[in-house]
């Protein structure tokens, strides 16, 4: 099943992007060609992949894990939904997820 | 300075860079090392050490650290000469015809060819996003610290959860007013640190507010003030020096300024020689492109072995280059000590 996250890029200019299992957000929305470093390649290892979350998704996401919560540390312009999108995994429950990337 | 000569200045010592050291001593090239780390290893140290790697040809499973480790074994034989906390950062050519390349703390060297195996970049502090921050970048805002007695009896307000943010906490404490800021109270650092900083704390040596750097307020680059945000509340902390330590990011740096071909940042090469626009500059490992790159370890082994044929025509111009397996050339074996 294919499904769509809906992506706000730092211009405001809203993507709804082509999602489906199997893939991290992050991959997501690099493959989709927008303007997402992910320097690291999705290993949590570099924080260019961040982005915040809208409110009412927080909940359906997989929690936090040390890596991530480590890279947040050195991460720049936090916000409470603040991710790294490499860290998420599309799952079909959040089909119509919506993110804003964060300032570079 | 003395100046050094040598036949190939590397850039990175990342395993890419290693490699390349064995390659080109195979043909009787000697090698200079140029990082801006403290240590060799390059992402696989800095990002990655302990996670294993799957796919080094013949090893099931090794740490990154571990094919650090064993690089190194395989490559120092050749004794290459390592140059540890520098960034290269000017070359040039000489009247011979060599380049003369520069680093950051002021060593020149002179080689017959330059490879850059830069990885992603050099590894450099990540810079506080703030307005104005320039202003006072190296007068009271520092990334590393170089003396540490100019912070004797002032306020010191450090930024950041990781060990670098607690060893200079912990070691300032002696002798300054030393408050930390983090956005929580857990830290990401060896057991050790976070214990002793737990008691400093306690015992009123140290202060640690939660929140994150919202802007900074003095005259002249001094600073007298870090504005901190927590919760939508801001609240301000007097101090005389601000040390941010969040880690190190990439970035291309100097090379920018070569005059190579690039494309996205990535410097173009030819799939024969893994030559770049200028001829006797050779770029291996994640910093290059040519068409179906992959930036995997074993691409950059297989880029430093044709680089380093090519290499040789410029460093033995009247010699021939024989093609030898390790296995059965003596003059290798020799070379090796084996
Ligand atoms: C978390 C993670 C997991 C990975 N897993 C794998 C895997 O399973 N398999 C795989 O094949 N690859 C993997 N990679 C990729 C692999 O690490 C890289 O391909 C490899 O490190 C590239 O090696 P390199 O020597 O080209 O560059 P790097 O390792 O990036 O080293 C480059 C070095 O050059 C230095 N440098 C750059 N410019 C300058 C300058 N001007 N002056 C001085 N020094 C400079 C930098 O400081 C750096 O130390 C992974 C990467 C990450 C981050
Ligand atoms: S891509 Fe590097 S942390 Fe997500």
């Amino acid at each position: 099943m294919k499904g769509q996250i809906i992506v706000t890029d730092r211009e405001g200019k809203v993507h709804e992007l082509e999602a489906e299992e199997g893939y991290v957000l992050m991959e997501i929305i690099r493959d989709a060609g927008l303007p997402i470093e992910a320097a690291c390649g999705g290993c949590a290892a570099c924080a260019t992949c961040h982005v915040y979350v809208d409110q009412e998704w927080i909940t359906s996401l997989n929690l936090i894990e040390d890596d991530e919560e480590s890279m947040l540390d050195q991460t720049f312009f936090l916000k409470k939904n603040s991710r790294l999108s490499c860290q998420i995994e599309y799952k079909n429950n959040l089909n119509g997820i919506k993110l804003t990337l964060a300032p570079e | 300075m003395q100046i050094q000569k040598t036949d190939v200045v590397i850039i990175g010592a990342g395993p890419v860079g290693l490699f390349a050291v064995f390659e080109l001593g195979l043909l009787n090239m000697n090698t200079h090392l140029i990082d801006n780390l403290d240590k060799i290893g390059g992402q696989c140290s800095e990002l990655y050490p302990e996670k294993p790697i799957y796919d080094i040809p013949s090893r099931l499973k090794i740490s990154a650290q571990e094919l650090v480790d064993d690089l190194y074994n395989q490559c120092k034989a050749f004794n290459p000469t390592i140059h540890l906390k520098q960034q290269a950062e000017k070359l040039e050519r000489n009247k011979n015809n060599e380049w003369i390349i520069t680093t950051s703390t002021g060593e020149e060297i002179i080689a017959k060819c330059i490879v850059i195996a830069a990885g992603a970049g050099s590894f450099v502090p990540r810079k506080l996003p703030l307005k104005n921050i320039e202003k006072y970048e190296n007068i009271s805002v520092f990334y590393s610290v170089r003396d540490k007695k100019i912070f004797k009896n002032k306020n010191i307000l450090i930024a950041g959860g990781g060990d670098s943010a607690l060893d200079w906490a912990i070691e300032l404490s002696n002798i300054s007013n030393v408050s930390i800021v983090h956005r929580r109270k857990e830290f990401r650092a060896a057991p050790d640190s976070v214990k002793k900083i737990l008691e400093l704390e306690k015992n009123n040596k140290i202060k640690f507010y939660y929140g994150n750097i919202d802007s900074l307020s003095g005259q002249n680059g001094k600073l007298d003030k870090v504005t901190i945000i927590h919760e939508n509340k801001k609240f301000d902390i007097e101090s005389d020096y601000l040390l941010p330590f969040f880690g190190l990011k990439m970035e291309l740096g100097p090379i920018a300024n070569w005059n190579l071909k690039l494309k996205d940042n990535l410097i173009e090469v030819d799939t024969e020689k893994f030559e770049t626009s200028i001829p006797s500059i050779f770029s291996i490992g994640d910093i290059n492109w040519y068409p179906g790159k992959l930036k995997l370890i074993l691409s950059g082994f297989h880029e430093a072995a044709l680089m380093s044929r090519e290499c040789f025509k410029y460093c033995y111009p009247d010699k021939k280059l024989v093609f030898r397996y390790t296995t059965s050339s003596k003059e290798i074996h020799k070379k090796l000590g084996v």
